[in-house]
Parts: structure tokens; sequence; C-alpha cells
């Protein structure tokens, strides 16, 4: 299968500050990718070279086959890109937005018009098409950047943070439509910090932290990686000290979570047990016991924790 | 189509101009610095300059009316849309970095033009006589691109803090005002100030228009085309240069 993304050695520095540290990935066409990472890991830096928005300091990127430094207007032509921050002009009305994008991408106005109008209707926008971008709220102005991302119908679309604090209804509007896009062929570059968006949308992930790459793979490795680990949250119906709980049987760690306890165990069973042995003793009832399996949260904390450079 | 082609980039840069127009041209600085300011000049040395003639001041304002709408507002749209985060919306659409600054200036070139040209009509109808209408139009549309490329110029600092580069660009144009005869005519000048006055683009801009509407220039009327042809190459060079070392950083 062809490569959309191939990267290698990708460099970028802000003074003495490396942001993104000779990191390397590629991407098969077709498939969802999520970059992953905590804030300042690096991943937006990342997505801005990628699109040809800032230049890199060394490696290269190939897009499309596209080399992004040498020819940027092939690359960027048949590419979409819906940035972290809503950057749709708010003094034009959303009409207006989307017939700048289509003469920017050199779309016949006919088409431009037909494309916006179904990507709106589909959008819920279309009844206020013609309402200035300023009067939006936030899930409307991410809705619209999608829109304008996807009028010239990109092969290969880049979203940074997508969803980052949208309301319940336009977060679902906006992975229903990508999963639908990425069914249509369309292959997707999503950057998060969302372990849960991650895990239930992409084929493959990577995961970055300060500027390096510490994990490339499916996310069910990723977690199978770490599934010896369990978490435990357990509460009682009077106050528990913690060295009534650590030592025993089975359990690891012990930590407090809200009015809970989160046990870490790689044995459950035994674990287990010694909550109900140490409820006895001490006289509590159990309010609530829930086992978690691993998630890719988990496997994202433990795969980079303790390599902090 | 090849969308990296000079016909398709010059097709996006007049979709930059169209955009720039709808929202730029009618904000607060914009009044202020390309209207408002040359008719208040014109009135205090018409007011305190009696002496002079009609046309010769009028001639002046004409000038100033170009110079200060076509450098009004290109100054200020990187800085407007960095701080907005539109220009990362432009850099990731398939446009260089020479299409945007020539879409800017595209748009500064026609308000200036458009505001001139009301000027003109109303001098015109206030009795100002047109000699030479060719020379004036010429002299208008390659002064135009000239100052457009000098308010690009003026926009390359890296900063998204608009007032920054307004007020830098304030402090080159208003003392290009006064040392470019427009309100002192070039041969009343003393050598310092004429040697400065060769230096400006505006001096060979004001010296084409008196000659539109008074009939006489200091400078033979080449020598007027030739330094605005001269400066607006220039300063498009440069500014082309330049932005593209800058842009990036403003992301």
């Amino acid at each position: 299968m062809p490569h959309v993304i191939e990267v290698q050695d990708l460099t970028k520095a802000y003074g003495t500050t490396i942001a993104v540290d000779h990191i390397g990935f590629r991407v098969e066409e077709g498939e969802i990718f999520g970059f992953l990472g905590p804030n300042g890991a690096g991943k937006t830096t990342t997505v801005r070279m990628l699109t040809g928005v800032i230049p890199m300091d060394g490696g290269s990127a190939r897009i499309l086959g596209h080399d992004i430094r040498a020819e940027p207007v092939q690359a960027k032509q048949r590419i979409g890109v819906v940035p972290e921050t809503s950057n749709a002009y708010t003094d034009l009305t959303a009409w207006q937005n989307l017939m700048l994008m289509g003469e920017l991408y050199g779309l016949e106005h006919g088409h431009s018009a037909g494309r916006a109008r179904d990507l709106l209707d589909m959008l819920g926008l279309l009844g206020k098409k013609d309402q200035k971008v300023q009067a939006y709220s936030k899930g409307m102005k991410q809705r619209l950047i999608l829109a304008m991302a996807l009028l010239h119908e990109p092969v290969l679309l880049f979203l940074d943070e997508p969803t980052g604090g949208l309301d319940v209804q336009s977060t679902q509007m906006i992975l229903a439509m990508l999963r639908d896009l990425n069914e249509g062929g369309t292959t997707i570059f999503l950057t998060t910090h969302n372990m849960d968006e991650a895990n239930r949308l992409c084929h493959r992930v990577g995961i970055i932290r300060s500027g390096r790459m510490v994990a490339l793979d499916a996310p069910e490795k990723l977690k199978a990686a770490i599934d010896r680990v369990h978490l435990i949250d357990a509460s009682f119906d009077r106050e528990i000290p913690p060295d009534a709980l650590s030592g025993r049987a089975g359990i690891t760690e012990v930590a407090r979570s809200g009015d809970k306890w989160r046990i870490t165990t790689d044995n459950p069973d035994a674990a287990v047990r010694s909550l109900l042995e140490a409820s006895r003793e001490r006289g509590a009832t159990i309010i609530s016991l829930n086992t978690l399996a691993p998630s890719l949260d988990d496997a994202f904390l433990r795969l980079t924790r303790g390599k902090e450079p | 189509m090849n969308p990296a082609g000079i016909p398709e980039q010059a097709r996006r840069a007049w979709a930059i101009a169209k955009k720039d127009i709808r929202i730029y041209y009618l904000k607060g600085p914009v009044l202020i610095f390309g209207i408002f300011m040359p008719v208040f000049l014109f009135l205090a040395f018409f007011m305190g300059s009696r002496n002079l003639p009609f046309p010769f001041l009028y001639s002046g304002l004409l000038s100033m009316t170009l110079f200060f709408t076509a450098t009004a507002v290109s100054p200020a749209i990187f800085p407007w849309e960095g701080s907005a985060r539109t220009l990362e919306r432009l850099a990731s659409c398939p446009v260089t970095i020479p299409t945007i600054v020539l879409g800017d200036m595209i748009a500064s070139l026609l308000f200036g033009i458009g505001v001139t040209a009301v000027a003109l009509l109303l001098g015109l109808a206030m009795g100002l006589p047109l000699l030479h209408a060719a020379t004036l139009g010429a002299a208008v549309l390659l002064a135009g691109c000239c100052f457009s490329a000098l308010g690009m110029l003026l926009s390359v600092p890296p900063t998204n803090v608009p007032s920054n580069i307004m007020m830098l660009s304030s402090l080159l144009k208003f003392p290009l005002v006064f040392v470019s005869g427009i309100f002192i005519p070039l041969g009343e000048m003393p050598p310092w100030g004429m040697a400065i006055a060769v230096c400006s683009p505006l001096t060979y801009f004001t010296d084409l228009v008196r000659y539109a509407v008074t009939g006489t220039n200091f400078f033979p009327l080449l020598a007027d085309f030739f330094a605005l042809a001269a400066f607006m190459l220039a300063f498009t060079a440069v500014t082309m240069v330049l932005h593209r070392r800058t842009m990036p950083m403003r992301m």
C-alpha cells in the first residue's frame, strides 16, 4: 500500500528549545493515523511542518509524493487542514469563507457553490450560511472549518485537535463525518490528546513526547504491551487508611482518587480478595468496586513515563 | 491546471485581494490614515498658505491621498491576520507567500486608485484644471503600485500587534510628506532638503501630478517615471524576499 505521508528525521527548534526532535513515521493510504501526545509535546508543530505552514529545520517530509519544501503548492492542493483554533474569517459569512476557499484552490464557481451547499447541509450550517462567522458558536466555527477543509475533496486530511472543547453534539457530528470520509477513501492524520477518541477512530497511533516519538503501533497492540497491569477503583462507606490496604496480596500500589482508592495490581483476583478482607477487618462496607482494563491512556502514560529528556 | 503556475497563482492573488477589500478597507485605521489625514493636512496648509495657488495645493492633496490610502491598510493586514490566525489558513492553502503579498498589494492599489479618483473628481468640480490626463493616469498607476509595495514592506517585522506596525508606518509616512515637495515647492528647498527629497518616491509622484494640473514640473518627466518604476521594483523585490523570511515567524 503506498505511503501518503513519509517523514524522516523531522526536526524543528525554537531558539534553544527543540520542539520536534528527529522524528520519523509513515502513514499509509486509507488509514486513520492518530498522532498523540500531551500538551507541548510537538504535535501542532509537526502538523504545521507537514502542511507547509512553517519550515522545518531538518529532515524531510513527503506528502502525497511531493516534497513539502520543494513542491509545497502541489502538496497543499490535495490536502485539507483543520487547525487547532478556528481560523475562518469572522468578518465574512460562512458562504463567503467557503467561496474564498474555492477560489484559493482553483475550483470553478459552480462546483464550489454546489459542494459548499452540500457540506453546509451535512454539517447543519446551511440555515446560517449568510450569517457572519463572528456570531457562530465554537462548535459551529469548527464545523465550518471542517467544511472549508473538505471543499476541494482532499485525499488527505490533517486535523489538529478537531474536537477540543466542543459540545457533545458537534463532537459526535465531526467524528461521524471523519469515519464516513475514511470509509470513502480519505486518509486522515488526526492529532489529539484524547486517548478515547484515538482508540475509537485510529488504525494506528504514534505517540510523541517532548518532541520525540516514543511509540508507533495499533492501539490494541499498545494496550497489549501493558496488559498485565490492571486498575481497581474501590470505595467504602467509611474512611480506611492507605496502610490498611497496601502490602496486601495482589496490591502493588494504592492511591487516592476522589472519594475512592485506586489500586494498581498485576493480579486482580488476589487484589479483590484483599480488598474484601480489609473491609471486613475494618467493619466497612464496599460501596463500589470497578476493575478497569488498561486503556490507551494507560498505555500512553506507561510508555512515556520516565522518558522525559 | 498547474496550481503552482503563474496564471493560477495570479487568480488566487486576486481572490485574496477581493477578500482584503471586503474585510479590511472599512476599518477605523484605514479611514483615519487613508482619508481623513490627507484632508486635514491639506486644510491646515490651505488655511495657512493662502498665497499658494489652489492647483498647487490640490495637486499635493492628490499625492497625499494616493500615498496615504495605498499604504493605509497593507502594513496592518499581516499583523491582523497573524493575530486572528487567518494567516495560518492562507499559508495552508495552495498559494505561495509572494501570492499572498501580491493579493494584499492589489487590494491596496485598487483602494488607493479609487479614493484618489474621487478626490480628483471633487477637485475638477471645484475648478481644478486637468492639463495632462494620460500622464496623471500613468503616474497614479505606477505610484499606486510603488506605495502598495512600500506598505507591504512596512509589515515585514514579524509582530502580530497592528498598533506596533501602524506606529512604525506613521513614523515613516509623515516625514515623507513634508520632504517630498507637497507643501514646499522643490525649487524653494535648501540643498539638504533636496538631498532628502530625491530619496522619496512621493517626490516624483508629486512632481508628475503637479505637471498634470499646473503644467510645470521640476524633474524631467521621464526621470520621474523612471525613479517611480525603480522604487516600485525595489520595494516589491525586497518585500517578497523579506516576507518569505518573516511570515513563518508569525505562526
